[in-house]
């Protein structure tokens, strides 16, 4: 949200201090899209004079290739979409369960002082912990299917909801509270009618961040434990060296990620379009 | 008719401890005061006199550190729907539209979602603002702001209203059209009002009665009957009310009474 803010002002700012005779700068967009061309351009021109071996780097048309039997054909007993499928349907499991659990957990740290004494800690020890140094306990406890996984990523997407719910709690305007209460709102009123909505903004940006979060983890994951996944069909083509299968795979991961992202930035501007009229 | 009354009160901020720290201090002390359904008392005073933890008292904010706070008798506790509070920078909720912040006080009560629509309509046509009732609050001017403000506090159908400088923030035309406003939508409502301002013009204007909050501590010093908000009601022109010799002598005469407190002070 900050960020999006941040990005909208900035041009407007520097058109004011342009002289008014100044040529036109390159616009940013012409400048990527020059880099990608370049990056392609040099990969196309190292395997069509074969400086590196196909086996370490095919050429892009041979992961174009890939690409259209991936979705048509498929690897490892399934296509690109059941892969693709498998791994949202993680996801998407694991962010309905840390939403269920991170934001009651979150307004608790928020809003009581024997709330957050108690989930503080556990917050703060879970946060730093890069997700798969704890995936092994979990596939000892729970076993080695779905389960393993989506508790995984969950607790992975966990403390950013649990952070960002509570840091909206707290920002919530005494006013607002104040205003509700001579209005005749009672305690649990002031809760689900001013605090929630109010720290809304900030939770769906938790969950953004989340799924960003979760993503990373959901892919490490299925490279490790997994028969099914994105990741999982990256790793087995490691294995018998199908490169524009690995590359392929990888793009597509990519893409998934940004289009994730598109998704959560799309569903914020809907939802609280009052964010940034505070 | 519903009576608000301070008797004997007082309000003392305990110290800040730590870097900065301050001694107790004490911001009111010895306040009497009573406000009925038929009137508007204009509490005026400097900045800092305490016009705001005075107000905060009455709407159930704030504890009295000593005396009592009643309404009809029962002691305020808390704070309640009784005593709607109208805040300088107005408080909206951002996330509703104009209608369901007008609507929010019918919510709290359980009113079904058609009806408290339709009243919220009903309000909406009464302060003026018949067709902004889809209207996000960012897209209000302050003066309509502050009447989605004044209706939400109408919805709780309080006793009192309590309203803490609404129409300091607004400039000078929309504030005298609000002045008027708000003398009619008081009147219309059967409720009491206190209003606080550091015009004394408005207080004279808008008030029943006028009271005089010196500082250091919050004390009452002085009340005045002002009447002039019957005449207004009863079609006399504003301008020929300013004009009069009775209203430039109170005015001055309240001038003094609040300039006295500063050179009180200098002393
Ligand atoms: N929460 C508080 N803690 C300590 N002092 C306060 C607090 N709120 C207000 N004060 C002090 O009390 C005095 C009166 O404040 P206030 O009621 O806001 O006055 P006014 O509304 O007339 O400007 C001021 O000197 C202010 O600094
Ligand atoms: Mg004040």
């Amino acid at each position: 949200m900050i960020l999006s803010t941040e990005l909208d002002v900035l041009p407007i700012d520097a058109k004011d201090t342009e002289p008014a005779r100044a040529t036109r700068p390159i616009p940013t967009a012409l400048i990527s899209t020059l880099t990608v061309g370049v990056i392609l351009g040099l990969w196309g021109l190292a395997s069509a004079y074969a400086l590196v071996s196909p086996v370490f780097l095919p050429s892009p048309r041979q992961v174009v290739i890939a690409l259209y039997n991936l979705v048509v054909k498929g690897f490892v007993d399934a296509t690109l979409a059941e892969h693709v499928g498998a791994s949202l349907t993680r996801i998407f499991g694991a962010l309905i369960a840390s939403i269920i659990i991170g934001i009651p957990a979150g307004l608790a740290i928020g809003t009581s002082r024997v709330g957050r004494g108690i989930l503080d800690p556990i917050v703060e020890f879970l946060r730093p912990l890069p997700p798969l140094a704890y995936l092994p306990l979990v596939i000892i406890w729970v076993g080695i299917g779905e389960a393993s996984k989506i508790t995984v990523i969950a607790l992975s997407m966990l403390p950013s909801i649990i952070l960002s719910t509570s840091a909206g709690v707290r920002a919530v305007s005494k006013e607002h509270i104040n205003a509700a209460r001579s209005l005749g709102a009672g305690k649990r009123q002031v809760l689900t009618e001013v605090v929630l909505p109010s720290a809304v903004p900030s939770i769906l940006t938790g969950i953004r961040i989340a799924l960003g979060a979760g993503w990373t983890t959901l892919v490490a994951a299925e490279l490790v434990a997994a028969t099914s996944g994105i990741g999982f069909m990256i790793q087995s083509a490691a294995q018998f060296l199908v490169t524009d299968i690995v590359i392929s795979g990888i793009i597509v991961i990519a893409l998934i990620a940004i289009f994730l992202e598109y998704i959560a930035r799309l569903i914020e501007r809907r939802l609280v379009p009052w964010a940034s009229h505070r | 008719m519903s009576i608000l009354t301070f008797r004997n009160v007082s309000l003392t901020y305990p110290a800040r401890t730590g870097r900065g720290g301050t001694g107790d201090k004490c911001v009111l002390d010895g306040i009497n005061l009573q406000v009925a359904s038929d009137e508007l008392v204009a509490i005026i005073g400097r900045s800092g006199s305490g016009k705001t933890s005075l107000l905060n008292l009455a709407a159930g904010f704030l504890t009295p550190t000593s005396g009592t706070i009643t309404v009809d008798g029962a002691p305020v506790t808390g704070p309640g729907a009784d005593r709607a509070v109208v805040f300088q920078d107005d408080a909206l909720y951002p996330w509703l539209d104009a209608r369901d912040n007008i609507a929010f006080p019918l919510k709290l009560k359980g009113v079904p979602l058609a009806e408290r629509r339709a009243r919220a309509d009903a309000l909406l046509a009464r302060v003026g603002l018949a067709d902004a009732g889809d209207r996000r609050i960012w897209e209000l001017s302050g003066g309509m702001r502050q009447r989605v403000g004044i209706a939400r506090a109408l919805a709780a159908e309080p006793r009192f209203l309590l309203l803490d400088e609404p129409l300091g923030a607004l400039d000078a035309l929309t504030r005298t059209r609000m002045q008027d406003f708000l003398l009619r939508i008081k009147a219309e409502s059967g409720a009491g009002a206190v209003l606080i301002t550091h015009s004394i013009e408005e207080a004279l204007l808008l008030g029943t009665r006028v009271v005089v909050l010196a500082p250091n501590p919050g004390r009452l010093t002085a009340e005045i009957e002002a009447g002039f908000n019957a005449e207004i009601l009863n079609g006399a022109a504003v301008a020929d009310v300013k004009a009069s010799p009775i209203f430039k002598r109170m005015h001055a005469g309240l001038t003094g009474l609040i300039h006295a407190g500063e050179e009180e002070l200098a002393a």
